[in-house]
């Protein structure tokens, strides 16, 4: 018999969106004097709320505004500063299901991602940062604040991004300028109220809106000390020059292409898992995406035949249905892209699937998809589509799979999967990449420092290490 | 089977060896986190009506203590038939499971009705005793009228590495079953890795049981979601291996309507709708049945009914 789950949304009366939204600045919620611009949720196209536009006046001002709370917070006793913190984490736990309904509105993702990764890993990485803001002297990079930090982060994880780059700023006596993607200001904005109702002195933390240019605008105040970016390699080289020759200093984490390496002893069962969750897991929207997997000639052809079983399971639909696991694409930007790569894909010869799976009408969406017979010069092999395309690749030696793996400009992260010990240590001891999962895949953890090598950017988030970028060392 | 070209996986213990510790390993975290993924689908409105009925028609209404009476089991067995008297529509459980000695009981009680009569056997629970009490226990089973005979493996055996003295057993077990069904207990709370899992499993399909069953019920843990999934994967594998379909039944520690029906989701989504129906998927449980029942009620009133309501045989 059939058994087909009834619809089971989870309520969007939680969050009350308000029409439209000013900047935070300096502790309160004010206009901007550059062009709105209105927010959409991608899965209906309807229009979320109005968005205020900062202006290069208004993003002067917030750094204002953060220079002049350095003077306060950065003098600030740290196990004070943790407070603060811990404050805010528990609001955010408090408020999880508010703010996990207005990401998947705003973005699109499942909401079972939003609820059971996305706020977890952000309450998470509040409370890690607390816990080091008075043990500072014991991470070994000093304990003195670098000053205004000038944040410019993605859409693809908004309030996860925000986390990474605020807490460890905060907890180290920095004061910030943060800029959301302008097709996902709206939980930023719930974080600034949350920070209103933590009583974080005004100007500690500041968020200005708008398109590239206000990031721009950040990157480039004079009275900037530090800029931390996640984004793509290409916006990330523009800020690298722009910053080259200047006192900040600068944090990148760029684009990807990781390999996902299954060797032929993997556990099948749950490789085909990691693999669903390296590349569909937030509709392959994840820099650190395992976009190319690499498999084992020898179990190349039983894998796939799993692989695809399980691809026939997916749900793809509402974001908001608590059984929903492909959620929308971002943006019509974003998905014009995604069809474009893929199409490159088609005439380059490798082989295109698809599982059956209704597209709903309005809305951005591209099924999960599979493309065999890639070629590493591929385009589809090479460059990043941030969408859910897998290219699949195999290889016959461990030599070659570490060859093939490396072989890319990026090196933010990769996957091996092996159930012999000593294959797994010498594969990962041989992969340039800034995060090896072993048996997993994006896993993530504010314990664990994140970040890239080559291309992929530098500087590390997350860990101890994380504080190094918001210490003056 | 055997021929000059291929090697009979079950000729030496060092055959049947290589072939199971050949199986493709299962990794703990994986294992334990796509079950847990699952746990968390949302079976609501018909989804959930759909889901109860069906999971009412799985159950194995079971009772295994060493105080069970005649009454108790025609008791049960009238539940069986007809779960909720008031409410016909209320589908009949899949069988009633019994010690061996109560089995000419439950056969007049539930003749007729379809629901059929399932019987532990071969020194139930432990499975420490000769082969030869295990085989006559079981045929007296069969011949008292059982349909289905829940045998148990003998755990030392497997975990000392005598795979080929589990694979006889169950070969044996099988041949005095004659054309009664057989359930393979696997005792997976004793089985310590997800690996062993994955081998008892493929050892008991190989050595011709029809369905393979988690636990007996009286080992702590009994049927978790992983486990279950672990063993649906082997049914899945063993299909396409060797075109021959087996059953799964979870048992021990299914209570409520969750319980059941995190179980189906995972049937689901696991091996799909050829495994959505009692001739391949059973609940081994008793206790979950009244849990069923009122919640089946409050879908149709809007409210729940105290306990009283339903009856506890």
């Amino acid at each position: 018999m059939m058994f087909e789950y009834a619809p089971a949304p989870e309520s969007r009366d939680i969050v009350d969106i308000r029409s439209s939204y000013g900047m935070f600045v300096d502790g309160d919620f004010v206009d901007g004097t550059g062009p709105s611009f209105k927010t959409i949720n991608p899965a209906t196209e309807e229009p979320l709320a109005e968005i205020a536009g900062a202006s290069a006046e208004d993003v002067d001002r917030a750094v204002q505004a953060a220079r002049k709370a350095f003077a306060v917070w950065s003098a600030m006793p740290g196990a004070e500063r943790a407070k603060y913190l811990f404050r805010i984490a528990r609001i955010i736990q408090e408020r999880a299901r508010e703010l996990a309904v207005l990401e998947s509105l705003d973005n699109g993702k499942p909401i079972r991602e939003s609820r059971d990764v996305d706020l977890p890993l952000v309450a998470a990485h509040f409370f890690y940062y607390a816990g080091w803001a008075d043990k500072l002297e014991y991470a070994g990079y000093g304990t003195r604040p670098i000053g205004v930090a000038g944040q410019v982060i993605p859409w693809n994880f908004p309030l996860l991004m925000l986390a990474w780059k605020v807490a460890p700023a905060l907890a180290c006596g920095n004061t910030v300028v943060l800029k959301p993607a302008e097709t996902t200001p709206l939980t930023a904005l719930l974080f600034a109220e949350i920070c209103r109702q933590a009583d974080l002195p005004p100007g500690v933390v500041n968020i200005v809106t708008g398109a590239g240019d206000v990031g721009a605008a950040v990157v480039a105040h004079p009275d900037v000390n530090k800029v931390a970016f996640t984004g793509s390699t290409e916006v990330g080289r523009l800020i690298a020059r722009n910053v080259a020759g200047t006192a900040k200093k600068l944090t990148l984490e760029l684009g990807g292409k990781a390999a996902n390496i299954v060797y032929a002893d993997a556990a099948i069962d749950q490789a085909v898992e990691g693999i669903v969750n390296g590349i569909f897991f937030n509709q392959g929207h994840v820099c650190c995406a395992g976009s190319r997997l690499l498999v084992q000639e020898s179990v190349a052809g039983e894998l796939l035949e799993s692989l695809k079983r399980r691809l026939g399971t997916l749900r793809l639909g509402d974001p908001l249905d608590k059984n929903t696991d492909i959620g929308a694409i971002n943006s019509a930007a974003q998905l014009a892209k995604i069809r474009e790569l893929s199409e490159i894909g088609d005439q380059e010869g490798a082989e295109r699937w698809s599982p059956p799976c209704a597209i709903p009408e309005r809305g951005y969406w591209f099924p999960p998809t599979v493309f065999t017979g890639v070629a590493q010069s591929h385009r589809i092999a090479r460059e990043e589509i941030f969408g859910p395309v897998l290219s699949v690749l195999t290889f016959r030696t461990p030599e070659e799979a570490v060859q093939k793996a490396n072989n890319t400009p990026y090196g933010l992260s990769a996957g091996v999967w092996t159930e012999k010990a000593s294959l797994m240590l010498w594969t990962a001891d041989r992969l340039r990449a800034g995060v090896v999962w072993s048996n997993t895949f994006n896993r993530f953890d504010p314990a664990s420092p994140f970040g890239g090598y080559k291309e992929s950017g530098y500087g590390r988030e997350g860990g101890r290490h994380g504080l190094e970028a918001y210490l003056a060392t | 089977m055997s021929t000059t070209t291929s090697i009979d996986v079950a000729s030496s213990n060092a055959t049947l060896r290589a072939f199971l510790h050949g199986l493709p390993g299962v990794d703990r975290v994986g294992a334990d986190g796509r079950a847990a993924m699952l746990g968390t689908r949302s079976i609501k409105t018909t989804a959930k009506r759909q889901a109860i009925d069906l999971a009412i028609s799985m159950v194995d209404l079971t009772t295994l203590e060493g105080a069970d009476t005649p009454g108790k089991v025609r008791a049960m067995c009238a539940k069986a038939v007809h779960p909720d008297p008031a409410n016909p529509d209320v589908p009949k459980v899949a069988a009633v499971c019994v010690y061996p000695d109560l089995v000419a009981e439950a056969v007049p009680a539930v003749r007729g009705s379809g629901v059929k009569v399932a019987s532990v056997a071969t020194a139930f629970p432990s499975g420490r005793s000769s082969l030869e009490v295990k085989v006559t226990d079981t045929a007296l089973a069969v011949a008292a009228g059982a349909d289905e005979v829940d045998m148990v493996i003998d755990r030392g055996a497997f975990l000392a590495g005598d795979y080929l003295k589990v694979y006889e057993e169950i070969v044996a077990i099988k041949a005095a079953c004659g054309p009664a069904h057989l359930k393979v207990i696997l005792e997976t709370g004793e089985l310590s890795t997800y690996d062993n899992v994955r081998r008892a499993s493929w050892l008991a399909m190989l050595a011709g049981g029809d369905f393979i069953k988690t636990s007996t019920g009286k080992v702590q843990p009994a049927a978790t979601l992983p486990v279950t999934l672990v063993m649906l994967e082997a049914v899945r594998d063993f299909l396409a291996a060797t075109g021959r379909k087996v059953g799964v039944k979870p048992a021990g520690g299914i209570r409520t309507t969750k319980d059941a029906i995190k179980m189906l989701v995972l049937v689901n989504e696991t091996v799909g709708d050829g495994w959505l129906h009692p001739d391949w998927f059973r609940l081994g449980a008793s206790s979950v049945l009244n849990d069923l029942l009122m919640q089946r009620q409050k879908q149709d009133t809007g409210r729940y009914s105290g306990p009283d309501y339903f009856t506890l045989d």
